[in-house]
């Protein structure tokens, strides 16, 4: 239990310390850490928790912290009560790194943006954390998420039209997207 | 203070979608109502915001509780921001315990999987043009992507590897 709580706050510690470019970017990096890495919870329940951060209200980071923390400690078998604890401890580990960096930035706010070394910095990583979210996407398109194509092709050509409609009315039609996780929901409820 | 508290609690609880989607809600709250920083503050803010690590928003709730009223103000406005998610998905996870095996959630799921996915395909094309990829650095987000895809390196390492290589290619190795 206690080690669990310590790899939880150290996961979102560093989570919370390299996590450039927003709550997507930051998305990969709980997946890989925790799905790939530490096999708190499998690749489907991930997702799950994903689109239930996106369609909650606050950030993306602190719902999916939250949600991970709790799953992480229910899916080892402790208690659910315990599972508050996890939250709080990945919910706070994530925020603490940015918390004590915003701090001493506010202090040095305007010399520190213009100045040459912190923007050849951000030269190498804006375009990394480009891939970053392209190998989250990647990562999701698996079994669990789509179905087997000679196994259930059902699920799998249904899934594969989701994602097609889904990408489609975020792309070009600028839907709304709990609009879409809704209707995309409502759709699986009817066709499997 | 208890107003910085309210203030960012407020902004917590009525943005669904993230980040970005909050940047209207904090402006008028922020700027135009409590005067705590003015529209060209609130560019520069939202840019360093966004360079740094951590979360968006609440690097911009840290930001002006700090300046309004040091530490502590700046610990009222994190703990706003961040309170009403840690309640609402506390509340969704337990009852998500109970429902996990109905049939017909389980199908509500399976359907929006793959929206799910597509919904974190689709900013990686807005990104791209909005980071400046061009024909002569496009390999670095292949690059990255394939070595998290396919090799399960960690992200962490590959944000410091960038990082550190920008940071010596613009001071020793360009012009």
């Amino acid at each position: 239990m206690v080690v669990l709580l310590l790899k939880l706050f150290w996961t979102f510690f560093l989570i919370g310390l390299f996590g450039f470019g927003g709550g997507y970017a930051m998305i990969s990096m709980i997946q890989t850490e925790v799905v790939t890495h530490q096999h708190w919870m499998t690749m489907g329940q991930f997702t799950d928790i994903v689109a239930v951060s996106q369609s909650t209200p606050g950030p993306i980071g602190i719902n999916s912290a939250t949600y991970v923390g709790y799953t992480a400690i229910v899916n080892a078998g402790y208690d659910p009560l315990w599972g508050i604890l996890g939250s709080f401890i990945a919910t706070f580990s994530v925020v603490f790194p940015s918390f004590v960096l915003m701090l001493i930035i506010s202090k040095f706010l305007m010399k520190y943006k213009t100045h040459s070394a912190v923007e050849n910095t951000f030269q190498g990583l804006r375009p990394a954390v480009v891939g970053l979210l392209a190998a989250a996407a990647l990562l999701l398109m698996n079994e669990e998420n789509f179905g087997n194509i000679s196994e259930t092709p059902w699920q799998f050509w249904i899934s594969i039209g989701l994602f097609s409609f889904a990408l489609i009315a975020h792309r070009i039609y600028k839907t709304n997207p709990i609009a879409i996780i809704l209707l995309c929901g409502l759709t699986g409820m009817l066709l499997f | 203070m208890f107003d910085l508290f309210r203030t960012f609690l407020q902004i917590g609880l009525f943005t669904i979608g993230g980040g970005y989607a909050m940047i209207p809600l904090i402006e008028q709250k922020v700027v135009d109502e409590k005067h705590w920083v003015d529209h060209d503050e609130l560019v520069d803010l939202i840019a360093v915001a966004q360079s740094c690590p951590g979360i968006f928003a609440v690097n911009i709730s840290i930001f002006i509780g700090y300046k309004q009223r040091g530490v502590w103000g700046a610990f009222l406005s994190t703990l706003g921001a961040c309170l009403p998610s840690f309640l609402i998905i506390l509340l969704i996870a337990f009852a998500f315990m109970q429902f996990r095996e109905n049939p017909w959630v389980e199908k509500f799921f399976k359907g929006l999987r793959p929206a799910v996915v597509a919904l974190i395909a689709s900013p990686v094309f807005r990104m791209a043009k909005s980071s400046h990829i061009n024909r002569y650095n496009i390999w670095i987000p292949i690059l990255s992507a394939f070595a998290i895809w396919l090799i399960g390196v960690s992200p962490i390492y590959i944000i410091l590897i960038a990082g550190i290589s920008g940071y010596a290619y613009g001071q020793y190795l360009k012009d």
